[in-house]
């Protein structure tokens, strides 16, 4: 593996195929009564969050603590980052203090790769911008690999704001190294003008799509992009591509309905689709623990095995 | 004054001659000159050039001499070979009125490293409104032929329009920064591949197209003098082409990294690679050498653009947009147009002097290496070749997108009206 990961494109094939593996091998603890390993201990994570995501940051939080790792917060609201301190110095800060991983979430694409340049520990991307979110795309494979199985082969349609989407870019990317067949649907305006170029399909008509789909993985609309003309209402984008219960029952039986989250209830999908059977949204969230612990373990592990020494000894 | 025997030059690239350089002007060109009292300067394998005359340049004086001054940067034109720039109007305060492009011209005279042409801007504080008293920076000493709102586009058509008729009173040209702002809003990269893959706000090349297609068409309704700054697209290439077939009075101009650069160098999210227009796609790179080659596009100006380094250490998004240029023009010139054969040394003074200080009207600038044009002259080795070192650089701003690269040739020497400013490659 790389040293940071900030793009899904850093891993291959077999490594992306190992941090499921360790993950899925991680996610026994979860069941256990204490729920900690000693294979981080002595380590720091830095949590540097530059924009406000109580969720991501609380499941790496929790995977850093489940490894035994210590976990520093930096929230750059009220600290001296919002006071107009730079990126640079932020991570000068970091370094001194001797953090041995990082991840960070900020508003500009790119961050964790200037951040890379300034630190010596692992960065990891827990979504920058518009352009990437890999340890989403992890969680997400490692949910449908658990539904479904192997993901050769399988078909995966993502359907909803791919031109802001950083779940999707990452989505595509590992998807694609894994072997599954990505269909992107969005209306024309939510497409990057060169998606032609990335490894997958596109469509604007969900529901020619919808009955050859494994997994339908709907992203987040935010309801500010009709105002750029993007979609002319919030209602018009909800007929044409949100999952509501009618289009559901046109996936096959054994298919999967996966979101992201946080929601927009009856807007890109319908409550009873989010709650239904199908739906594997709150899955998701317990397996980003794993998945991230996965990540964690073997940029910041070394050597030693994820789990064989208990805890208990 | 000192005389200057300049012995055995190739001037433009042709076959060995001596200059003698006397009173300011070249006094004799031919062959085994002799000339009593004149130091003598060896150029022997050296291409004598037109001192080179940079249409784009932003000086930052006055407002951000942290990032430049008038010294500092016409130093570093000095060094790359220039004896005249144009000094865009985008300082703080900006140089709407003649107060201010007399201060900068004064200061460019103090200095003394090469000459200082400040362009006017169009418009009061580059705000797209209101003409800027363009009459009477026409009138200062600083005699402004040029106007430009560069940074801005001049968006507004009727605006445009009056600018492009009024400027024919004293023969001035609107330099145009083609950019269409609503399809630019927070752009980042040229729209395509790359900014889709990094998830950067696109900078499509039709929004440069449509203004240039919209601004020759007003230039030819009105009968105005039309300059494109900083062309960058293929396309925007297609539609210049068809204004002049069609006789309209456009001219244009290429930046040295757009004939060398493309919008692959944002991989990795250096800013030193953000600049506006942006760098744009393989394709594109080779359609503006071709036109360069083939007179389509006029001249090259460097839009030389210094930032201090806290303006780059960012995240891209936030980061300072330019790159400085003015001591590496010649060789990224040389490199892109000479070694693949589109352009002989001829063709590289005809686009980076002559045909720059024609559009900018200068006179004393651009004249052809003979007896009797003011000795404004540059001797250029072409041989060696050299990596690109920021730290080198006689601009006070560091943000050189050619860091790191190997590029052939150096400047030996300018000279201004017969003063040396570079000799044996340092500043006098």
């Amino acid at each position: 593996m790389k040293r940071h990961l900030i793009s899904a494109a850093d891993l291959s094939r077999d490594d992306a195929l190992l941090v499921l593996d360790t993950a899925e091998e991680l996610a026994q603890i979860a069941g256990r009564s204490i729920k900690k390993l000693p294979t981080l201990r002595g380590r720091t994570v830095v949590n540097l969050f530059f924009e406000d995501s109580t969720r991501t940051r609380i499941s790496f939080e929790a995977a850093a603590k489940r490894l035994s790792a210590d976990v520093i917060n930096f929230s750059a609201k009220g600290s001296s980052v919002s006071k107009g301190e730079s990126l640079k110095d932020t991570a000068l800060t970091l370094e001194a203090m001797g953090a041995d991983g990082v991840v960070i979430r900020h508003g500009a694409s790119g961050a964790p790769y200037r951040l890379a340049n300034w630190v010596r520990g692992s960065v990891v991307n827990a979504g920058d911008g518009t352009h990437e979110h890999p340890t989403q795309a992890l969680l997400d494979a490692f949910t449908m690999r658990r539904r479904l199985g192997d993901l050769e082969g399988r078909k995966i349609t993502i359907v909803g704001d791919v031109l802001h989407s950083r779940v999707a870019r990452s989505n595509v990317l590992l998807l694609d190294t894994l072997g599954a067949d990505v269909t992107l649907v969005a209306p024309p305006t939510l497409f990057p003008v060169a998606v032609d170029t990335w490894p997958c399909q596109v469509s604007y008509d969900l529901d020619a799509v919808l009955p050859k789909s494994d997994v339908v993985m709907m992203l987040r609309v935010q309801q500010e992009r009709m105002n750029a003309a993007y979609f002319p209402t919030v209602r018009e984008y909800s007929r044409r591509y949100g999952l509501d219960a009618a289009r559901m029952a046109a996936l096959p039986e054994h298919a999967i309905v996966m979101h992201p989250g946080p929601m927009n209830r009856g807007v890109e999908i319908a409550a009873e689709v989010a709650d239904s059977a199908r739906s594997t949204i709150v899955e998701q969230v317990a397996n980003g623990v794993s998945a991230r612990m996965a990540v964690l373990y073997l940029l910041l592990g070394g050597s030693e095995p994820a789990i064989g020494t208990e805890v208990s000894q | 004054m000192t005389d200057h025997l300049i012995k055995g030059a190739r001037v433009l690239g042709g076959d060995p001659a001596d200059l003698l350089v006397r009173d300011g002007r070249i006094a004799e060109v031919g062959t085994g000159l002799d000339a009593a009292g004149a130091r003598v300067v060896d150029a022997a394998g050296l291409v004598a050039l037109p001192g080179l005359v940079d249409l784009h340049t932003h000086l930052r004086e006055p407002g951000r001499e942290d990032a430049e001054t008038v010294e500092s940067g016409t130093r570093a034109a000095a060094k790359g070979g220039y004896t005249a720039v144009h000094a865009m109007a985008n300082t703080d305060p900006v140089a709407d009125t003649a107060g201010v492009v007399e201060q900068v011209w004064r200061l460019g005279r103090e200095a003394g490293y090469c000459d200082v042409h400040p362009v006017g801007a169009v418009t009061r504080g580059i705000a797209g409104e209101q003409l800027a008293e363009l009459g009477a920076m026409a009138d200062s000493a600083a005699r402004v032929r040029v106007f430009s709102d560069d940074g801005h586009c001049v968006s507004d058509a009727v605006i445009m329009r009056r600018a492009l008729e009024y400027v024919k009173a004293f023969d001035g040209v609107v330099a145009q920064h083609a950019q269409e702002p609503r399809l630019t809003e927070g752009a980042q990269l040229n729209e395509g591949e790359m900014s889709a893959a990094l998830g950067l706000r696109g900078w499509p090349a039709v929004a440069e197209e449509a203004i240039i297609a919209r601004d020759v068409l007003l230039a030819q309704h009105v009968g105005s003098r039309l300059h494109v700054c900083h062309v960058s697209t293929a396309g925007s290439i297609d539609i210049i082409r068809w204004a002049k077939s069609k006789g309209c009075q456009v001219t244009a101009e290429v930046t040295p990294h757009h004939l060398l650069l493309t919008d692959a160098a944002a991989r990795t999210y250096d800013p030193i690679y953000k600049v506006n227009p942006p760098l744009r796609t393989a394709d594109d790179v080779t359609a503006l050498r071709h036109a360069l080659a083939d007179g389509t596009i006029d001249c090259v100006a460097t839009d030389h653009a210094p930032h201090p380094v806290e303006a780059k250490e960012t995240e891209w998004a936030v980061a300072a947009m330019g790159m400085i240029g003015l001591e590496t023009a010649l060789s990224v010139v040389q490199e892109a147009m000479v070694e693949t054969d589109l352009l002989d040394w001829a063709g590289v003074a005809d686009r980076m002097s002559f045909a720059p200080a024609r559009i900018g009207r200068l006179s004393g600038q651009g004249r052809p290496l003979e007896a009797g044009s003011p000795a404004n002259i540059t001797l250029y080795d072409p041989a060696p070749r050299r990596r690109v070192d920021p730290t080198s650089m006689t601009s006070k701003s560091r943000n050189t997108p050619f860091a790191g690269l190997d590029l052939p040739g150096r400047v030996v020497a300018t000279f201004l009206r017969g003063e040396p400013t570079v000799l044996e490659g340092k500043l006098q």
